[in-house]
């Protein structure tokens, strides 16, 4: 690449940095202040852009038209954000955090279904800006006057943003919030409106850095979560809470990504190297490098825990003889189905089995070892490549299916060394990024992996090809791995691993190596969510990298936190709800997304503790009363 | 037998030199107290040996073997049981599930995924508690515990592994002065019971001097004073350190 090329990339960087800087500050400042991961972030930003797209139609695409448009496209976002914070937020701020998350994702099925409903599945591509939409001879090449304009845009943001926090009265206010919540609150800081408006300035960033983008790119309806996996990436590198931080990085990773194209394809050693594929996970790979160096990102600092956020779990006792009798009738209710259900409800049960497990299998990392993973579909998905390779070179189903949890397992052992040595928000981003890499790879390596189509003819073996025999199989292994699992729990090694979430300190001083522990835990989990993925494999039938993508990582959280991360047996009711709710909704309705995210947000109110645990609670104050 | 030989132990922080040179031994069944003013570096001593913070120079062995370079959890294997000056305990788990899961630890048995915690080395857990006077409370989740009977739990896990030596730091901080002396009391009766040597830091002065068998002063980093109660008591150094405070003085009545 010649030395003109190399600038021109450089500037290509900085002017995609900008956008991504002004959509990662408002993620940063938002998570400062709330501690809530606002996965509703992206749909900010994708709001942003078709809001932009409307005003712009609207107002006219003269000086005004475009310059206004995109500014109120904004304006229009920041009060949306505002909104939502006091109608939906606001409800949660006494909910344990996850919860607080889980209701963040139901915006985003909201909020795509609303622009779907709104805008339409056409991708939409806005005016050029007036004033600006021819380009400028640099270093002998043509380069868009826009994306200088975005390359100014960025720094003079980051400018204004630190005078607003630095110089004036609310500024020190966020600031002093943001390290201390509890004592601002103590100090007499009216919280109420402090949090409203920090969530109504990151939603404005959010929704500006989606409008400046119409002139360069199109709205398109899955651009929320593209930007969410970006911009996590950003803020991480960056520190959690830093605004220069978020700059820093975006400026980092937005050169880093635009030399990768420009580099293209390049041959070393008579093997070809794609650069401009390795786009799709070069930040992921920045990322992890950051951490791994510096764990608490590069201008970042240790976050102070919240104190007495989520209540402390109480004590577990083994299942009483009741429970085990019911769970028995279950058992023996599920074994008894496929002689009066059809094969429509039996395919469905089987993906609930298979779902249950897999949430099972997040619920004991999350629940009794307390690492959050924004990640576990990495490992379902693996292990159903893994079933589906095994297969197409040779291997008899049977035992490709007995092998396939190792891909699951191998790759969280190898992923969960890096892991391990994070906590809290940091190692969930870390499992996003790495299951991201995984989904990439997978998605690319067409020779192999069959690339975007996936693998077809995945089919079991002759004895287990009838509907109800493979749903026995299912019931048979889905059943015992989450028995062995729950079991798990309550052996010495679960033990182990509620010492290292409870006290890491005492942990380490009765002789207890945490990491270890920890990183056993996750290889575990990663090799039972192989399991759930080679199963989900064979009774498709097929598979594609949808199984190891973030939606369906958020799937898994989504089960297990409305289940209720506090109970056992909670990931198992939650898989059913939700696997058996989306089968429904989505047969009803166009807009199964959005029903399905109200559904979610009217479980998190109705029940903040989880199906299992409001299902606890009552039949703990009913024994209370019979017992008195 | 000293079981505890440090020498010329050292920790700088950039130009700060929290610890320098710093020499003691400690005895079985001995309480040894470690005392100072603010910033004295009894904490950064004590972090040394318990293998929180790697020191700079110098040594410290314990029955014969190098504590320097060791993790935490390794001083634990030595024969090392430790209480913090804010408690550490499981808050999901029971008081007796607290000091079953240290003693699966010292009995090897933690990574077996076969046996049903709850069930082993039940019996052990118990006499533990009952060492501490937690065996009535036995069933209720530490989360729910009072601080003072948080401390006996975390010192019954502490003797979990069978410790030869205790490394107590601030062991009664945050107690009423009454719950205080009733610690300090129980700690010195299993000290000399099973002939376990006790180094604790403290700010309580009533507590040092009731208890402690020997004292060592800190000050600036430095040992400046060390001997029995009386003899510290008596020594002009201690004397202006600690002047203004007043603390030492008015403690004459412990």
């Amino acid at each position: 690449m010649s030395l003109s090329a190399l600038f021109i990339q450089l500037l290509n960087g900085l002017a995609s940095a900008s956008s991504l800087f002004l959509v990662a500050a408002g993620l940063s400042i938002i998570f400062g202040i709330t501690r809530i991961v606002n996965f509703a972030h992206g749909s900010l930003y994708m709001l942003g852009i078709y809001t932009a797209y409307s005003l712009v139609q609207t107002f006219g695409g003269g000086m005004l038209g475009f310059w206004g448009g995109v500014l109120c496209a904004g304006i229009v976002v920041g009060l949306f954000g505002a909104l939502v914070e006091r109608l939906l937020l606001r409800r949660l701020y006494h909910a344990p955090e996850l919860l607080q998350l889980l209701a963040t994702f139901a915006l985003v099925l909201i909020v795509r279904d609303f622009a779907l409903w709104i805008w339409g599945p056409e991708d939409l591509l806005g005016p050029r800006a007036p004033g600006l939409a021819g380009a400028v001879a640099i270093a002998g090449r043509e380069f868009p006057q826009y994306d200088l304009f975005l390359i100014a845009l960025g720094p003079v943001v980051l400018l204004l943003l630190w005078l607003l926090l630095t110089r004036t009265r609310w500024g020190t206010l966020v600031r002093a919030a943001t390290e201390d919540r509890e004592m601002a609150g103590a100090l007499g800081v009216n919280q109420a409106w402090l949090f409203t408006s920090v969530f109504a300035l990151g939603s404005f960033l959010a929704g500006l850095g989606g409008a400046v983008q119409i002139p360069r790119e199109p709205a398109v309806l899955t651009m929320d979560l593209t930007i969410l996996s970006d911009v996590f990436v950003v803020v991480v590198v960056g520190g959690m809470g830093s605004i220069p931080g978020a700059f820093l990085a975006a400026v980092l990773i937005g050169v880093i990504k635009a030399f990768c194209i420009g580099i293209g394809n390049v041959s070393l050693f008579g093997l070809d190297f794609s650069f401009s594929k390795l786009t799709l996970v070069i930040e992921f790979v920045v990322m992890a490098v950051v951490l791994a160096f510096r764990p608490w990102g590069l201008l970042g600092r240790r976050q102070g825990l919240p104190r007495g956020a989520a209540p402390v779990e109480a004590p577990l006792h083994l299942p009483s003889t009741g429970m085990l009798k019911a769970l028995a009738a279950m058992l023996a209710l599920l074994a008894l189905l496929p002689f009066v259900s059809d094969r429509y409800t039996l395919v469905l049960l089987t993906d609930i089995l298979v779902f249950a497990l897999f949430a099972v299998s997040l619920h004991f990392i999350m629940g009794p070892a307390g690492m959050h993973s924004f990640g576990h579909a990495a490992y379902f998905g693996l292990g159903a490549y893994a079933a589906a390779l095994l297969l197409k070179h040779a291997v008899p189903m049977e035992l490709a299916l007995a092998l396939a949890p190792l891909g699951g397992g191998l790759a969280a052992l190898f992923f969960g060394w890096f892991c391990v040595r994070l906590s809290g928000v940091y190692l969930a981003m870390l499992t996003l990024a790495f299951a991201q890499i995984a989904w990439s790879v997978v998605y690319q390596w067409d020779d192999f992996t069959g690339g975007s189509n996936g693998l077809v003819g995945i089919w079991p073996a002759p004895w287990l090809a009838s509907g109800s025999a493979f749903y026995y199989l299912a019931l048979v292994l889905c059943a015992a791995a989450v028995l062995l699992l729950w079991r798990l729990v309550y052996t010495p090694f679960g033990y182990a691993l509620r010492a290292c979430r409870d006290s890491p300190l005492r942990a380490d001083a009765i002789g207890i190596d945490v990491r270890r522990q920890q990183w056993l835990g996750f290889a575990l989990a990663g090799l039972f969510a192989g399991l759930a993925g080679a199963i989900y494999a064979f009774s498709k039938g097929s598979i594609s990298p949808d199984s190891l993508s973030i939606p369906r990582s958020v799937d898994g959280l989504v089960m297990v936190l409305m289940g209720g991360i506090q109970t056992l047996t909670g990931a198992v009711a939650g898989a059913a709800v939700f696997t058996w709710l989306q089968d429904v909704i989505t047969r009803q309705t166009e807009f199964w997304r959005a029903l399905l995210g109200a559904v979610i947000l009217f479980l998190l109110l109705a029940f903040p503790q989880g199906i299992a645990g409001f299902l606890r609670e009552r039949w703990e104050a009913r024994a209370g009363r019979s017992d008195g | 037998m000293n079981i505890l030989r440090v020498a010329r132990l050292s920790k700088a922080y950039g130009g700060v030199q929290a610890v320098r040179e710093v020499s003691f031994e400690l005895a079985a069944g001995e309480l040894l107290a470690l005392i100072g003013p603010n910033g004295a570096g009894k904490t950064t001593c004590f972090n040394l040996l318990n293998g929180q913070t790697a020191a700079d120079g110098g040594s410290a062995e314990f029955e014969g073997r190098s504590l320097i370079g060791l993790k935490p959890r390794q001083i634990w294997r030595l024969g090392v049981g430790r209480t913090f000056q804010i408690t550490a305990t499981f808050a999901s788990m029971t008081v007796r599930e607290n000091v079953q899961t240290a003693l699966l630890n010292y009995h090897g048995k933690l990574n077996s995924i076969l046996a049903l915690a709850e069930r082993l080395y039940l019996d052990e857990a118990m006499a533990l508690l009952a060492r501490v006077g937690m065996a009535e409370q036995a069933a209720r989740p530490c989360a729910v515990l009072a601080y003072g009977d948080l401390k006996r739990v975390e010192l019954a896990i502490a003797l979990a592994n069978r410790p030869r030596l205790l490394l107590m730091d601030e062991p009664t901080a945050g107690m009423a002065p009454a719950e205080r002396v009733a610690l300090m009391r129980l700690t010195a009766e299993l000290a000399r019971a099973s002939n376990i040597a006790v180094l604790f830091t403290e700010h309580d002065m009533d507590v040092v001097f009731a208890h402690a068998d020997r004292i060592l002063v800190l000050n600036r980093g430095r040992l400046i004073a060390e001997g029995k109660p009386a003899e510290v008591r008596a020594n002009r150094e201690v004397q202006e350190v600690y002047l203004g405070s007043g603390s030492l003085f008015g403690a004459t009545h412990a």
